[in-house]
């Protein structure tokens, strides 16, 4: 039997996952992807939560992160794509314009 | 009314910053001028207005408007005259006049633009002092504190071309904060254990409680004020600015780190006399230190070249004597010598500042001499000058050191009378020697292809004030004062405030004439007020001193008269020592000098205190943050630091910059690392 | 109209929907002018001054309106008016900097609008949803802006950064409040408040704690979660950082506020102690940090972090009076540090980036006026009376005293005694220093405009602090005046 419990251990391995890959991956699309990974780890947990607790908001809650994650991705692409023409590069270590 | 006397200097810095480039000389020069002066008269209408009232009840208050109210926290800006305040507003405004009088002849090479900026600090300098001393609460004075040190930072780096004129700056300016940290610190806890700032209320509230016998919350709070004084005041550890901020123009040694700033920190513990006088563990300290510094600085006084510096040390020694007299309690003998040392240490900061003008910037006594002739108004005011801090009788600062002196010796301190009679001596071998080699003796004459006098004096490592380095850069132009040209004396303006003050400096201490000598010492009877607090039933009556029982009176004063004489002759003996050393053998004191050569050197060098800071606290923290935290990048060198905190703290800096990689994944590793750190605290508590 | 919403709802969201409807009529008028019209300056000008104007009927108002969505009341009031003035400067400091730039006007009103009316809705949020949408609106429209300068790398970097860390930290945040929403059984924050009354301390509930917590320091930009800022403020066009070390900042303290004093309350223990650590980690790290920095966005980078830890000072103390410091400091930084802004802003000219500390040396002697305001915003960004941020530190380290925390204030005295020496490093240079080359920098009317209002602004609620106090301390008292939180309290 598949309970809750099961879905939000899912959702910590996948938030967890989604971190990892923020700290250790240098190709910047694929960072991105993990920053997904997260916010997919955030939905899952919310509607888990939403049928334990036989609550819609949770859902609802859910929704929107979708939709501000879609927004989030149009945009973050466009940044992206303008680092490339720039740099010709997706490497995140070639990024050291700025420190110190 | 009150607030009138610090708003119109305020409105003198305002029109020459904002228009000063645009009026002309004389224009700004006379807006300046007027602004301190209407300032002045105001002050002594005020000051006029408050002697009327009768002696217990003489304050006038001006709430000029509520700053701050914050449940029981009440900060108003309130301007208080009480006696002390209103001798330390005539200090500033009238010698503040005069300086600003000798300002306009002495800066007259300057651009306009220059000119109107110097002009703009000055008064606005005057306006935060007015306000320093006319708070009613630490707040007020906070606001006056930090602005005066702003303005001496800006007019210490007045000639910013020159970097030991910009270094010196920074150096003031991060002992300073040292200070500042004691001071602010002091009026937290003083909030904290009072729940007020107002400086009647915290004195009320500290009248009520007994003197501290062991070391309390009074002692911690008095102590830590008393570490701001000493930044402000260039007492030890922190005196090691002053002698470097003579690389501001000359008029501004003498406002600023003569007259008024400087003795800040003075006037700071007599405003807090009642507290102070509570905590006996820290008036013991504030009367050592200033003790040490005041024969410290002097013996220092004694070998230095540059006529200016010598001043300077002469300074932190006087300012010594003050803060001596503070901690032993007889803070009107204190305050006394305040007032009469503003006007005789201003005096012979513009007679020195006459003798650079006319020698077109040389500050080197060695190369001046038999300048008597040439120059004899500045001559005989300086005279004056060296007469009266040297504690001959009849002038001012005989009645002043005196009484110092006197109280001392009376609240048993015989060993800090010693020092402060030692000290005595050499103020008046150190300032004749200054007369003598200046004004006595034959003209300078350099040897061809032989500028510098390097091998009368060792070259010291890191001094600023190595002989030609500290030249007043006033740069006149039409080249007076070479040899055997007819020197100028002072112009007219400048020659009026020499006249002015030397006639204060014979005059000025007969308001404080002792009872031995048949006054009635009615300047410190006027101030006393301001140092108890009336009405309250005080378990601790300040420890000052007062010879007021009838028949205690009688022996005090056969005391006094014998202790009179004993300094005296001491200072008499002082300008003997001076005239046989160096006005009748002066190869004679080259020999001593050479016979003594490690005593000598050591004083030349300020005792190594520069040499100390740098090694024992600069350097090792300079190597821990290099060598040990991390070897093998390159250390960028820190802007401008001269001082060990600084260093060590700027290593710190460097180091938390480095962390700063520049990468995205290292920056979201310490954003998840952070939370991992939380969590663990959480795990683990 | 759908069941659960009124007209009401409506006229309570008026000024939002004022600046809705400016920011696309913005975009109208931009399609239709030719470009690089300064016009479009006054129009954006226009639409935050009848936002502004749209406050004034619910100045007195306390409700909540879309079923517990927004509050719309005094403490929301408060913050929207702090917007709306950073945003107006922000405006104001820009169209010079474009022009310099080349940059197009029309996008850059439009998300500086956008980004303005997302801090709106986070300040007025008393529900983890409304509160996440508003942040995300401020915080996507702030990515762009970031790199808006295209064909600039280092604008470029800054926005990849800012946006894969922003976008890293909102997944954090994010997790924790699915955690919160799952142990409270709702997203309201006054309801959970009321959950939580009595409520045994579980571990999930920390840890849910723990991950919002984060999730809004990196948006305050407190240390350890900073490190996006010193770098993101160098390369982002300067007002943008200007906007987004004021406005991005003051929107971040009042969500922070909204989720812990209205919705958590009864945990008040855990939270206070993490902040308390944090805020002093915060003000040591950034001050120091700031002393060996040489170009000037970076320094007041680190020194808007340390405010951070001032700040953080106020919700340690968590009483009105802790509070109401809080609000009336981040009025004064807002116009201390976009002055400043205003000023490096004035420092770019076609052949000079003017961002390095060596390129204000002697500006006195060419720019006075300006020198002289540098001076103001560094007294008090230092807090040296009688400006504003004196005031504003009084207040601040008071409340601490009041509420108990003495160590706190006075670690906070420290840090500013520190603070001081590079804030008067940079006097030092404009007054100190030989000039150096490169062509005049000039004031504009609309920057001169800027720097008279930051300049008046901060001597005057130096002087006249008394102004702010009632309206902050009013605002203050609204914030968790349900039951609950008053309650705990």
């Amino acid at each position: 039997m598949i309970t809750p419990t099961h879905y939000m251990l899912l959702s910590a391995a996948l938030f967890i996952i989604g971190v990892i890959g923020v700290m250790v991956r240098r190709n910047i699309i694929i960072i991105f992807m993990s920053i997904e990974l997260i916010l997919n780890a955030v939905n899952i947990n919310l509607i888990a939560y939403s049928y334990q607790l036989q609550d819609v908001i949770g859902q609802v809650f859910a929704v929107f992160v979708i939709a501000v994650a879609a927004a989030e991705a149009a945009v973050g692409l466009g940044i992206i794509l303008a680092f490339y023409r720039n740099k010709e590069t997706v490497n995140i270590d070639e990024m050291n314009l700025m420190r110190w | 009314m009150l607030v009138l006397i610090p708003l119109l200097p305020l409105l003198g810095f305002l029109l020459n910053a904002s228009f000063g480039r645009r009026l002309g000389k004389s224009a700004s020069g006379a807006i300046a001028v007027g602004a301190i002066a209407l300032s002045f008269a105001l002050s002594v209408g005020a000051v006029y207005r408050l002697v009327q009232l009768p002696p217990d009840a003489r304050a006038i208050v001006q709430h000029v408007f509520t700053w701050i109210t914050s449940g029981e926290f009440e900060a108003g800006f309130t301007l208080r005259l009480d006696p002390l305040s209103a001798l330390m507003i005539l200090v500033i405004t009238g010698i503040g006049s005069l300086i600003h009088v000798y300002s306009t002849a002495y800066m007259h090479e300057e651009r306009d633009a220059e000119y109107a900026r110097y002009f703009s600090y000055l008064n606005l300098f005057a306006a935060f002092m007015l306000v320093l001393v006319l708070g009613a609460n630490f707040v007020v004075m906070f606001v006056g504190w930090e602005g005066v040190g702003l303005c001496s930072y800006l007019l210490i780096g007045f000639w910013y071309q020159k970097k030991s004129a910009s270094d010196a700056g920074n150096k003031a300016f991060i002992v300073n904060r040292i200070g500042d940290f004691g001071f602010l610190l002091g009026v937290f806890l003083v909030f904290v254990q009072f729940g007020t700032i107002d400086f009647q209320e915290v004195a009320r509230a500290a009248a009520s409680l007994s003197p501290e016998t062991t070391f309390g919350a009074m002692s911690l709070i008095t102590l830590l004020l008393f570490v701001g004084a000493t930044g402000k005041s260039a007492q030890i550890p922190l005196f090691v600015w002053l002698p470097d901020a003579m690389e501001g123009p000359t008029p501004v040694s003498a406002l600023i780190h003569a007259a008024t700033m400087v003795t800040a920190g003075v006037y700071m513990i007599g405003r807090n006399a009642v507290l102070f006088s509570h905590a006996p563990e820290t008036l013991a300290i504030v009367a050592i230190v200033g003790a040490a510094t005041a024969f410290f600085a002097g013996t220092i006084g004694l070998v230095q070249n540059d006529i200016k510096r010598v001043l300077a040390y002469s300074t932190v020694s006087q300012l010594g004597y003050m803060f001596l007299a503070m901690g032993v309690g007889a803070f009107g003998a204190g305050v006394f010598h305040l007032y009469t040392h503003a006007f005789f240490k201003a005096l012979l900061f513009l007679g020195s500042g006459a003798v650079i003008h006319a020698l077109a910037g040389e500050q080197d006594l060695r190369r001046m001499g038999g300048l008597r002739r040439e120059l004899p108004i500045t001559y005989w005011t300086f005279l004056i000058g060296a007469l009266a801090i040297a504690g001959v009788p009849l002038l001012s600062g005989f009645f002043s050191k005196d009484e110092i002196l006197f109280r001392t010796y009376a609240s048993g301190h015989t060993v800090l009378w010693v020092v402060g009679l030692l000290t005595s001596l050499l103020t008046a071998v150190y300032m004749f020697r200054l007369v003598f080699l200046a004004f006595h003796g034959e003209r300078y004459v350099p040897a061809v292809g032989h500028r510098h006098a390097e091998d009368e004096a060792p070259v010291v490592p890191g001094d600023h004030g190595a002989p030609a380095a500290g030249m007043d850069r006033s740069g006149h132009p039409h080249g007076h004062g070479r040899p055997g040209e007819r020197l100028h004396d002072a112009p007219a303006p400048m020659a009026l405030a020499l006249i002015a003050l030397a006639a204060g400096s014979i005059l000025a201490g007969y308001v404080g004439l002792p009872h031995a000598l048949g006054g009635s010492a009615m300047l410190e009877t006027f101030l006393e007020p301001s140092f108890t607090i009336a009405g309250a039933q005080d378990s601790g009556e300040p420890a000052a001193g007062e010879p007021g029982d009838s028949h205690a009176a009688e022996s005090g004063q056969a005391l006094e008269l014998g202790l009179m004489g004993v300094s005296t002759a001491v200072a008499l003996g002082g300008i003997a020592i001076a005239v046989f050393f160096f006005l009748r053998n002066r190869d004679l004191s080259g020999r001593v000098a050479e016979r003594f050569s490690g005593l000598h050197t050591v004083l030349q060098n300020k005792y190594y205190v520069d040499e100390i800071y740098d090694a024992t606290i600069v350097q090792p923290l300079h190597i821990v943050s290099e060598q040990g935290l991390w070897k093998g990048i390159d250390v960028r060198a820190i802007d401008g630091a001269v001082n060990g905190v600084a260093q060590a703290v700027g290593g710190l800096s460097e180091r938390l910059r480095r962390l700063q990689t520049g990468s995205v994944r290292a920056y979201a590793a310490s954003l998840f690392l952070g939370v991992v750190l939380i969590l663990g605290y959480y795990v683990w508590r | 109209m759908p069941p659960g919403i009124s007209l009401s709802d409506f006229y309570y969201i008026l000024p939002e929907i004022v600046l809705t409807a400016g920011a696309l009529v913005l975009l109208v008028v931009d399609a239709r002018l030719p470009r690089g019209s300064r016009a479009l300056t006054w129009v954006t000008m226009a639409v935050l001054l009848a936002t502004a104007v749209s406050l004034v009927p619910f100045r007195n108002t306390d409700v909540e309106v879309s079923q517990g969505l927004l509050a719309v009341d005094q403490f929301a009031l408060f913050f929207k008016v702090v917007f709306l003035v950073a945003a107006a400067m922000t405006v104001l400091m820009s169209e010079r900097y474009l022009q310099v730039e080349g940059a197009s006007f029309g996008e850059y009103y439009f998300l500086i609008l956008c980004s303005t009316l997302g801090m709106m809705i986070m300040a007025g949020s008393i529900d983890l949803i409304s509160a996440f949408v508003g942040l995300e609106t401020m915080a996507v429209s702030f990515y762009i802006l970031a790199g808006f300068i295209k064909p600039n790398q280092r604008s470029n970097e800054a926005a990849v950064k800012y946006f894969l860390l922003g976008a890293f930290s909102l997944g954090i945040l994010l997790y924790g409040m699915s955690i919160l929403y799952g142990v409270s059984g709702t997203t309201n924050l006054r309801t959970m408040a009321t959950v939580f009354v009595g409520h045994e301390r579980n571990p999930l509930l920390v840890l849910a704690v723990i991950l919002v917590v984060a999730g809004m320091e990196f948006k305050i930009a407190a240390v350890p979660f900073h490190m996006w800022a010193p770098d993101v403020y160098e390369g982002a066009p300067t007002p943008v950082t200007a906007f987004l070390s004021v406005g991005s900042k003051a929107a971040s303290f009042a969500m922070l506020l909204r989720i812990f004093v209205e919705g958590l309350p009864s945990m008040d223990a855990d939270w206070r102690l993490l902040f308390e650590m944090l805020a002093i980690v915060t003000m040591t790290v950034g001050n120091v940090a700031a002393l060996t920095q040489s170009n000037l966005k970076r320094m007041l980078a680190y020194s808007s972090i340390a405010h951070a830890g001032y700040l953080l000072i106020g919700v340690v103390a968590g009483t009105p009076r802790g509070i109401s410091a809080m609000l009336i400091y981040l009025l004064i930084y807002s116009f201390m540090q976009l002055g400043a802004f205003a000023v490096i802003v004035m420092m770019r000219r076609k052949d000079v980036v003017g961002d390095e500390l060596k390129d204000l040396s002697g500006l006195y002697h060419r720019q006075p006026f300006a020198a002289f305001a540098m001076l103001v915003f560094m007294l008090s960004l230092g807090g040296i009376p009688p400006t504003a941020g004196f005031m504003g530190k009084l207040w601040l380290f008071g409340a601490a005293i009041d509420a108990g925390y003495v160590w706190l204030a006075v670690i906070g005295v420290l840090n500013s005694a520190v603070s001081l020496y590079y804030y008067l490093r940079i006097v030092v240079f404009m007054y100190l220093k030989k000039e150096t080359i490169g062509s005049e920098p000039t004031l504009s009317p609309a920057l001169t405009l800027t720097l008279g209002v930051a300049v008046a602004a901060t001597l005057v609620l130096g002087v006249y602090p008394g102004l702010l106090f009632d309206l902050a301390e009013a605002s203050a008292r609204t914030l968790g005046a349900s039951g609950v939180t008053a309650a705990i309290r």
